[in-house]
């Protein structure tokens, strides 16, 4: 049943994207791209919890994944906001 | 345990709420900043609701993690967005990898190791680890410390078609068997590491946008299936977000270059030899000077600036926004043409004008501006061809015919300034170049047009 769940979840989250992101003008296509990297990083969630799982590979496997994962957010998010504070109007 | 998938659940609304921002300049920020906040509540209720966690070696990657980042994200130049993109992609993609690997081991050989487990680790870890490498021959491409032609060998289609079949073989064999042997799980991060080389190389520079988009949905797929893996909704939810917008971004690029994604995968346009007869039929244009070009845009009351790629090569965004301002202070009306493909990313172009201080009210895509070119007196062309080359409409023995273009040629008086007569990225000629109401003026755009404006300076 927990299956049935999350797929109900998946599909729907992908009907959300698409309609939400159709929405963004051609001009903020870079901002989009780097600010969803910086989403993907989303995966630092799944990180931290493998840094706890037992033995020694796991935790290292877990730290490089939180290092990769922490510079998709940190850097995804500043660099985007870097970008739009520069389209400005007249 | 609770509390934490309803934080997970803010923040997968965050993350939409924030996407959901980005359809205006005007909200993009808050948007941006929205979504920052979702990832801040994603990761405080991870650590605060799981037991036992080695805070130290958490502290330790996100404080390595949020240097390297930073670091990237304040030096970065916008020319060489691209190719932080690229990179960044690879990263998530290799994020998402590793925690499935991570999870791989600890539940291999234990009752928990279900087929759907299997199933979905191996996912994860091919996807993640295609992105990874992929990303990394990306980002090789577009800074230049691979050649940005596509490598091409025989046999790579064969190659990759095999890579592909053993890729699946194995996976599917591994997840009904459940591991027996660690080698044939170590043999699929290998193949799908390869795999991600070998469908890279052969892509060419122009066809970049693509593979940075496709990429980008990849990344998304990788951390929704480690998201099945794990069972967590909010890596669910943010990744199928991302691979939604990865693939649109993707398709919204094969139709501004008018090829199919298998095309441009298996395709590897763009080699040198590859142009075939473009030399067939002479142009015969006419070559001007500033001073003309000046004294026609005096005469005007509405130019139209297109610029393409060589622009942003040449560094004249800054230039280009000069004269913009002289033209209006002159009272005429400026606009921008923004062709789909004309920068190295889906919108790189108006970020690198918006850097340069044109306000984004006065940037039009292609769907806006090309209404605006009949009653236009000046379109001004800088560093672009193919995008703006008439036989896409008409000429069905054309490599580029149906490809959407900007109709420059619809304007009164058309102003091309590029460096030499050499054709554009698809070998062909422009017969544009050759139009009545064509003119070219030679040279490097941004001396081109520091010279242009100067003259018309001295003609306000």
């Amino acid at each position: 049943m927990d299956m049935i769940n999350i797929l109900t979840v998946l599909i729907l989250a992908i009907f959300v994207g698409f309609e939400i992101i159709t929405k963004v003008p051609p001009t903020l296509h870079t901002p989009l791209m780097s600010g969803s990297n910086a989403i993907s990083g989303i995966a630092i969630v799944g990180a931290i919890i493998a840094t706890k799982v037992s033995g020694e590979v796991g935790t290292w496997l877990g730290l490089i994944a939180v290092i990769f994962a922490t510079i998709n957010c940190v850097g995804g998010f500043m660099v985007t906001d870097r970008m739009l504070k520069m389209f400005k109007r007249k | 345990m609770q509390y934490t998938n309803i934080a997970y659940v803010l923040a997968a609304v965050l993350f939409i709420l924030g996407i959901k921002k980005l359809s205006s300049p005007k909200t993009a920020r808050t948007g941006n900043i929205i979504s920052s906040i979702g990832m801040l509540i994603a990761i405080i209720a991870t650590l605060i609701s799981f037991e036992l966690l080695d805070f130290k070696i958490i502290a330790l990657g996100m404080i390595i993690g949020a240097i390297i980042g930073a670091i990237f994200a304040i030096r970065v130049e916008m020319t060489q967005m691209p190719q932080m993109v690229a990179i960044f992609n690879g990263f998530g993609g290799g994020a998402s990898a590793l925690v499935a690997a991570a999870e791989f081991f600890t539940k291999y050989g234990t009752s928990e190791q279900t087929m759907f487990l299997t199933g979905t680790i191996i996912l994860s870890v091919f996807v993640g680890t295609l992105t990874l490498t992929g990303s990394f021959i990306a980002f090789g491409k577009l800074q230049g410390f691979i050649s940005g032609q596509p490598i091409v060998f025989p046999g790579q289609k064969i190659l990759n078609a095999f890579l592909a079949l053993a890729l699946l073989g194995l996976g599917t064999f591994v997840t009904i068997s459940g591991i027996q042997d660690l080698n044939m799980f170590y043999g699929i991060i290998i193949i799908a590491a390869l795999l991600g080389v070998t469908l890279t190389i052969p892509i060419g520079g122009a066809d970049m946008p693509v593979v940075i988009s496709l990429l980008n949905s990849y990344s998304g797929i990788a951390a929704a299936s480690t998201g099945f893996v794990l069972m967590n909704n909010a890596l669910i939810i943010s990744g199928a977000l991302v691979g939604a917008s990865g693939f649109i971004l993707t398709s919204i690029m094969c139709k501004g270059m008018n090829r199919s994604l298998t095309n441009v995968i298996f395709g590897a346009v763009g080699l040198q030899n590859d142009s075939s007869g473009g030399e067939a039929k002479q142009i015969n244009y006419k070559s001007s000077t500033t001073d003309e070009a000046a004294m026609i845009m005096d005469a005007a009351d509405k130019v139209i600036i297109v610029p393409g790629y060589g622009l942003a090569v040449a560094q004249a965004q800054h230039a280009v926004r000069e004269v913009a301002e002289q033209l209006e202070a002159m009272g005429k009306k400026v606009l921008y043409a923004i062709h789909p493909v004309a920068g190295r990313m889906p919108g790189h172009m108006n970020v690198l004008l918006a850097e340069a201080n044109v306000p984004y009210e006065q940037l039009k895509d292609l769907d806006e501006i090309n209404s605006e070119f009949e009653d236009c007196d000046v379109a001004i062309v800088l560093g672009a061809n193919d995008v703006v080359n008439p036989a896409a409409r008409h000429d069905t023995s054309s490599p580029i015919y149906g490809m959407p273009i900007l109709d420059v040629d619809k304007s009164r008086t058309v102003i091309i300034n590029k460096r030499t007569m050499n054709p554009g990225f698809a070998g062909i000629q422009n017969e544009l170049f050759g139009f009545e109401n064509s003119i070219m003026v030679f040279g490097d755009a941004k001396e081109m047009l520091t010279a242009l404006h100067k003259d018309l300076k001295e003609l306000s």
